[in-house]
């Protein structure tokens, strides 16, 4: 018998919501088979199961947000005896974060869980029977009230606090406002909401600087026209791919940019898994392609076509939002000739990748018409300096101009100066 | 109203009621020439003569069998037993034959028979003298089980035990005899399975009967001092329990410290707290805390004794523990 946790998707999430069950208990499961749908900061995910087994208990009501490590079902695995039926009752549902204004989570490195507030990792919220009922008569989530009496029991008086806290605060937006207004006020949905918290996180934590380079991309696209005449359509290679191979090879150089500030120290994740921006109908999601530095184009460009389009179908799995290191942006399929990006903490660079547009550029005295693209690193001055960051992005400047290495496997180490 | 002892409120009630009616009788130990052990009958052979104050043999099996024959054939007897551990030896009579002969007759008899005497410790009577028996018998369908705290209890009580049709554990204290208190001058008859309010407050509810209703008064009067208003209920009666007052008591409250003087296993406190956690759990902010004498038999030595039954401060540390305040022993 094993706990189905609230999976950890993505670095800033917290807790998850259970949007619905897909199977009901006494249903067999296979591993790999989705047990139910999870809402998640951004995106709904389907959550696989880990073995074959009996789902034997659901311990979350479906629209109940639990945070990231609490239990959500029992599996049984075949031959097991089903569990006691001394169940904790279901979880009561956690408000969206808008409404328990929690303070937003510190970033939190990869591989290390959240800590859920004050809830024990049973996910067994201890509270007197009165602090439950006040709770539940005044819509305050156990969850996020921490307890005083032993054992970090809730009280009346942690309840009455909560309430007390709540009503200081300013009414939500959308409450009513007196007479039929000019403006419409539209509350965050939760994207909105968790891509508002981040970003301005990283504006006001993070010490942003931007270096910028054209570079020449005739030679990268030949590459690919080559390819891609080649290969079947689920691999053809985008210029993103290019772009993407070729900040995979220049992070193994520099392993700064593929770092994270960790306070007293700088963090090296041993793999570089780059996060791609994705528009979305309600915003922005960065799924990530994990070990991009070991894979052959090729790879990268089924990946990634797959990836984007798990995204934009709502489709994505727990670990498509997990571990990435680096991102890359692309806005050039929109016109856009350059741009820059916010990083995406814990992240310690973006890269924002513009059109490739044919340009007069000036070779041996002479004008030429060459296709330039504009690519602009975003980075955290904390973990990296101007120079350092001129020489990780001059790599992938010389990769995407001589793009052979990118369609070379390259062992570790061998892509020298 | 006029103040008289427990002991007093106790006589001045059987007076009354072999003044108004002449089927009630007393049997007992020592209560005829010698006047009863703690004075309760005294004088009282004198006036009734001896076919109404029979004095018996120690012989407790018997002279309670006796009196529930005489109670089947529709006297009123009153038994006193010297202390309520001497009724242990009457257990089967008042177990097997009061409380079940009206059930076994299809209800063709009643058994209104009154055992009145001493129940508790407190007065250095040792282990075989001090027990509080009154969860063996609270436990028993067909026995109503009272103990009063105060004179005005002891003479409601009793007078309501003297009409009624049921055989009725009356459970004294002998640390109550000589307290004073008014009584009233009409009739005063209590209720069985009312508890009173007697001493309102918000913060906490005590609930106590006997002797410990005075300790558990004594406690809220610290409590007062610390800024803790504490509500004292005094049961008076455990067979009927009166779970309603309870209930509304914590639901101001929400929180509850029971305080019996018996041994803590299964003993009334647990029965009350039960009783709260039924009607009130999602009401209450705490566990009900149960303050109770030590699980042993009641040592003789006076430091002993006093180490082994419940005091104010027991009381005031288990209100301090509902109200979560002063540290945070576990509970």
């Amino acid at each position: 018998m094993a706990e189905v946790i609230m999976p950890k998707m993505g670095d800033a999430m917290t807790e998850g919501k259970v949007l619905r069950w897909l199977k009901r208990p006494g249903d067999p499961v296979r591993k790999g088979e989705p047990i139910a749908e999870i809402e998640t900061d951004k995106v709904n995910v389907e959550l696989e199961a880990e073995w074959d087994g009996i789902l034997s208990r659901v311990l979350v009501e479906p629209g109940s947000a639990v945070p990231v490590g609490a239990p959500i079902a029992v599996l049984t695995r075949p031959g097991e005896a089903p569990p006691a039926a001394e169940a904790p009752p279901p979880q009561g549902p956690v408000a969206s974060p808008a409404a328990t204004a929690a303070p937003p989570a510190a970033p939190v490195q990869a591989g290390t869980p959240a800590a859920p507030p004050a809830t024990p990792p049973t996910g067994v919220v201890r509270a007197s029977p009165l602090a439950r009922r006040l709770a539940a008569e005044h819509g305050i989530p156990l969850e996020t009230i921490r307890g005083s009496g032993p054992e970090g029991r809730i009280t009346k008086d942690d309840v009455e606090a909560a309430i007390a806290a709540r009503a200081a605060r300013p009414a939500p937006a959308g409450a009513p406002a007196g007479p039929p207004a000019a403006v419409r006020e539209v509350p965050l949905s939760r994207m909105r909401a968790a891509i508002a918290r981040r970003m301005t996180e990283s504006k006001q934590q993070v010490p942003h600087f931007y270096v910028t380079m054209a570079i020449a991309m005739d030679a990268a696209l030949d590459l690919r026209r080559q390819l891609n005449a080649r290969l079947p359509e689920a691999a053809k290679i985008t210029v993103n791919d290019l772009v993407v191979r070729a900040a995979a090879l220049a992070l193994r150089r520099y392993p700064n940019l593929n770092a994270s500030f960790a306070g007293e120290t700088i963090r090296h994740p041993a793999a570089v898994n780059i996060s791609i921006a994705v528009p979305v109908a309600e915003g922005l999601l960065s799924p990530v392609l994990h070990d991009v530095d070991r894979k052959p184009l090729w790879v990268i460009a089924r990946e990634s076509k797959a990836l984007i389009e798990r995204a934009r179908a709502g489709h994505l799995r727990p670990d498509d939002l997990a571990g990435g290191t680096f991102t890359v942006s692309n806005l050039g399929p929109y016109g856009v000739e350059a741009f820059a990006a916010i990083v995406t903490p814990p992240q310690t660079a973006i890269l924002a990748v513009g059109a490739a547009t044919p340009t007069p550029v000036v070779r041996d005295g002479a004008v030429q018409v060459a296709t330039v693209m504009r690519a602009t690193l975003s980075a955290d001055h904390r973990v990296t300096d101007g120079a350092e960051a001129a020489q990780f992005l001059g790599e992938i400047r010389r990769l995407l101009e001589a793009p052979v290495w990118l369609a070379a496997e390259v062992p570790e180490g061998e892509l020298a100066g | 109203m006029p103040e008289l002892t427990y002991r007093d409120a106790i006589r001045a009630a059987l007076i009354e009621a072999m003044e108004r009616d002449p089927t009630v009788l007393l049997l007992g130990e020592d209560i005829g020439l010698y006047q009863g052990t703690f004075r309760v009958t005294a004088d009282l052979l004198a006036r009734f003569g001896p076919r109404r104050v029979i004095d018996t043999p120690i012989s407790e099996e018997g002279f309670v069998g006796a009196a529930i024959g005489m109670a089947l054939l529709g006297l009123r007897p009153v038994v006193e037993v010297m202390t309520w551990n001497f009724s242990l030896l009457a257990f089967d009579q008042i177990v097997n034959n009061a409380a079940k002969v009206r059930y076994f007759s299809g209800g063709q008899v009643d058994v209104p028979l009154v055992i009145r005497g001493p129940n508790g410790a407190g007065v250095q009577l040792s282990a075989q003298h001090s027990q509080s028996v009154e969860v063996f018998y609270a436990h028993v369908p067909g026995l109503r089980v009272v103990a009063p705290a105060t004179p005005a209890d002891a003479w409601g009580l009793l007078r309501t035990a003297l009409r009624g049709r049921d055989p009725v554990i009356f459970l004294e204290n002998a640390a109550l005899y000589g307290t004073k208190g008014p009584v009233p001058e009409g009739d005063g008859a209590l209720p069985f399975g009312r508890a009173e309010v007697a001493r309102p407050g918000r913060d906490v509810t005590i609930v106590a009967y006997s002797r410990m209703l005075l300790v558990a008064l004594e406690a809220a009067r610290q409590l007062a001092d610390e800024g803790i208003d504490a509500e004292v209920i005094n049961l008076r009666s455990l067979r009927p329990l009166d779970g309603e007052t309870l209930v509304r008591s914590v639901a101001k409250t929400h929180r509850a410290v029971v305080v019996q003087e018996q041994w803590k296993p299964f003993g009334a406190a647990a029965e009350i707290a039960a009783t709260i956690y039924e009607g009130a759990f999602d009401l209450l902010d705490a566990p009900v805390e149960r303050v109770t004498g030590a699980d042993v038999p009641m040592p003789y030595a006076r430091e002993l004794e006093l180490l082994a039954i419940p005091h104010e401060a027991d009381i005031v540390a288990a209100a301090r523990r509902v109200l979560y305040r002063g540290g945070r022993e576990a509970s």
